[in-house]
């Protein structure tokens, strides 16, 4: 009973080009050829998959270094500085969560200590004036040691263990730095809730970094040097086992890789870039306090990774840019108090304008402008003047403050008590809005969405605009919520597969 | 517990022993998977294994790669013994498997699933690849070379365009050839293919008979393979050890096991084996 002759050849014979059916590769490209698309935005998605690695990080770079020349002092800190800061430490997260699938929810500590590292070694606090060229590899070493310690327990935790372990240092550090202090050498070591203040700025060789900008430009060398490594990491043997052990720790130990010893790697070396970072936040700011390494950081790197696409060091370097300088927008205090209203308005047009046909979202918004001066009208003409007389928060121009004015229902803000829990029954009254429009469907949710809208903007102006680190958080949630799904790979990462 | 069949006379010229387990035993809680297993599989011949599901065959390949120890017992590769190492150190010994459950790195390319697989036999580390030095693109290159080197053997199945494709986008059959492929780049002595033509289809089947031929003649590996298709079976093994309730019932040729009335019970149940 051994295999019939008739059994039909099965290595095909000729030409590899010529198309045959299931082995066809123009089948098997096509989806990527309909995802890239046409026009504009296909011919850069294009160029961008044609050039090579080392011409985008110039490109990069290049369009960087302009920002001093046309940012002033203030805005090149709080725009410039500090998205490269979080870039470079998006980077070593990104090695971390990325490129080894490590859940670390710890990792703000490891700047916290190189941070920390730099201020006792680099300040009066001991009287210790060591430069930089030797304080920023101490930082580094110093923050790899707790990283290769939690790294190591992976051998026995995973997954959400793993997480809620390093989250736990984070807690455990924050609480040591802020109230453990321990007094050496007849002083706090970490300063408690005041911190190390007067540390001394970065100097390398004799030579001080004293400016915004040559901060900048140092800082832009750390992110292309580190983005560089950990391209060509990415590329070596080390990334590869990085990525085979991410998919599946079982198959890659299996296939001669020692999984337990790249975690660990991994982890330690991410510490080591979070090292470097702490040691330069500590110089820029010129102190550490306890208080700026906490989990309202730690979500805001995630959200870059994420955002950005995990794995991908481009990504990354984008997600850094786009969540920053969003947050910074939406900061309490900022020079540009007009551009956070731009940023909801703008964000809010873009979701309605991805309805499909066009003429729908047309129609939307259009309705719910009419709507909004149609509510307005009558409630001025029927209530007393206080319930539309308030003004909105930080609108740049008299002009935009009119046409808010006369398009948001906006009671006065002294006179809040006389209109009850306006504000309250506003929050309620959007959230069984947009509840009952998901119920609807067809031309009714279209009509549902209106008041919705207005509803939304009526919350914005009444509550958000006044509380706009709130709307941080609400804008990156949307953000997550709308790139989940329709990209879920983040914005540059590359489509992953889960259950095939 | 049962003796084994009487080993199958030995040829004259005395083959070299590659992987010998001798008196394994495992078991899972009061479940004994392993009873007192005794095996051996020559340099350079194929030794295929059978049984009813659950008479432990797999369990037999978790134990020689390391993924859980033996309760007692020893395992040797090329006389050196494997028990209580690390699978990666295992896989750097010479002993290389495939999953039947396909466990690739579904995620990464054809290429690079085969080129992640040589980690253990290549050295540059972090630094060296950070600088890129020459020595790192030489090893870099090897790499390639050799994966490209292991797709090549299955003909144009696993080439060309499909190189930097995703795993993912491989059919079945491609998926089961690049398991093979990526055990293959850990150089390793033995391969062991756990159910290599599982839900292939017949002409899918004949060819995986023909490729294991094909490793062994031409890659010079020894094999241990599992196998339900009794087709395969006959048309590969020099040797058949069959399994049932992790004891060995029957080694010898495919036709003596085959017509072994243990191992028919083992398959059929006892009434088939009296009546037959």
């Amino acid at each position: 009973m051994s295999i019939s002759p008739g059994t039909p050849d099965v290595t095909p014979p000729g030409d590899p080009a010529e198309s045959r059916i299931g082995v066809d590769s123009w089948v098997a490209e096509s989806a990527g050829r309909r995802a890239r698309g046409r026009g504009p935005a296909g011919l850069l998605a294009r160029g961008w998959e044609w050039s090579p690695d080392s011409l985008k990080l110039l490109v990069f770079v290049g369009l960087a270094s302009t920002l001093p020349f046309w940012l002033n002092e203030g805005d090149l800190f709080n725009f410039g500085l500090f998205t490269l800061l979080y870039v470079a430490l998006a980077l070593g997260l990104n090695v971390v969560v990325g490129f080894t699938g490590l859940l670390d929810l710890g990792f703000v500590a490891y700047l916290g200590i190189g941070a920390y590292t730099y201020a006792l070694l680099s300040s009066s606090h001991y009287g210790i004036h060591w430069p930089a060229e030797a304080t920023i590899p101490i930082s580094m070493a110093v923050a790899a040691i707790p990283g290769l310690i939690l790294g190591s327990t992976s051998r026995r935790l995973e997954g959400d263990y793993y997480a809620i372990v390093t989250l736990f240092f984070l807690q455990a550090f924050g609480a040591f730095t802020n109230t453990a202090n321990p007094t050496l050498f007849g002083k706090g070591l970490t300063g408690g809730p005041n911190g190390i203040p007067n540390l001394d700025p970065l100097t390398f060789f004799g030579y001080e970094l004293n400016s915004t900008k040559q901060q900048y430009f140092f800082l832009l060398l750390v992110v292309a040097v580190v983005a560089g490594a950990l391209h060509f990491i990415n590329q070596s043997r080390t990334g590869r086992a990085w990525r085979a052990l991410r998919e599946d720790p079982l198959a890659a130990e299996v296939m001669s890789i020692p999984v337990y010893r790249l975690k660990v790697l991994s982890s330690g070396l991410g510490a080591a870039i979070a090292g470097l970072c702490g040691a330069i936040f500590a110089a820029t700011f010129t102190a550490v306090t306890a208080g700026s390494f906490g989990v309202a950081l730690l979500i805001l790197l995630y959200a870059m990774i994420i955002l950005g696409g995990l794995g991908s060091i481009a990504g990354v370097i984008l997600g850094g840019f786009v969540i920053n300088i969003s947050s910074q927008f939406l900061a309490p205090q900022n020079d540009h108090p007009d551009v956070k209203r731009w940023l909801f308005y703008g964000t809010i047009v873009l979701i309605v304008a991805l309805m499909k046909p066009w003429y729908r979202a047309v129609l939307v918004l259009a309705g719910t402008i009419a709507f909004g001066y149609a509510v307005h009208a009558i409630v001025s003409a029927t209530t007393a003047a206080t319930w539309t007389s308030g003004a909105p928060v930080a609108a740049g121009s008299r002009s935009i403050s009119q046409v808010i004015q006369g398009f948001v229902v906006m009671p006065h803000a002294t006179a809040t008590g006389a209109h009850g829990n306006f504000n309250t029954w506003l929050y309620v009254g959007l959230v069984v809005a947009a509840v009952v429009v998901r119920s609807l469907s067809g031309w009714w949710r279209l009509v549902g969405l209106v008041p919705t809208l207005y509803l939304t903007a009526m919350v914005w102006e009444n509550i958000l605009a006044q509380n706009p680190s709130v709307t941080a958080l609400i804008l990156f949630g949307a953000m997550l919520i709308a790139l989940m799904t329709v990209r879920p790979q983040g914005l540059l990462g590359s489509a992953r597969v889960e259950i095939v | 517990m049962a003796e084994p069949q009487p080993l199958p006379e030995q040829p004259q010229l005395q083959p070299k022993a590659l992987l010998e387990l001798e008196g394994v035993w495992k078991s899972f809680g009061g479940l004994v998977v392993i009873d007192n297993l005794d095996l051996v599989v020559n340099e350079n011949e194929i030794v295929s294994v059978i049984g009813p599901n659950g008479a432990g065959k797999t369990t037999l390949f978790n134990l020689i790669t390391g993924i859980y120890p033996p309760d007692s017992g020893a395992i040797r590769l090329d006389g050196e013994s494997l028990v209580g190492l690390p699978p990666h150190k295992i896989a750097r010994r010479g002993a290389a498997r495939t999953f039947q459950t396909l466990r690739l790195f579904l995620n990464m390319t054809v290429l690079e699933n085969v080129m992640a697989s040589q980690y253990g036999q290549t050295k540059v580390g972090i630094a060296r690849a950070m600088l890129r030095t020459p020595g790192m693109r030489r090893e870099e290159r090897e790499i390639r070379a050799r994966a490209e080197e292991k797709l090549a053997f299955f003909g144009e199945r696993l080439m060309g365009y499909r190189w930097n494709q995703p795993a993912y986008s491989l059919s079945y059959a491609n998926r089961r050839r690049l398991e093979i492929a990526r055990a293959m780049a850990t150089e390793p002595r033995i391969l062991l293919l756990d159910e290599p033509a599982a839900g292939m289809n017949p002409s899918e089947t004949h060819e995986i008979t023909e490729l294991i031929g094909k490793l062994r003649d031409d890659g010079g590996y020894t094999i241990l393979v599992i196998e339900h298709d009794m087709h395969v079976v006959e048309g590969i093994s020099d040797r058949v050890v069959a399994l049932d309730h992790g004891v060995k019932i029957a080694e010898g040729t495919f036709e003596a096991v085959a017509t072994n009335p243990r191992v028919v019970e083992a398959y059929l149940g006892t009434s088939a084996a009296v009546t037959k």
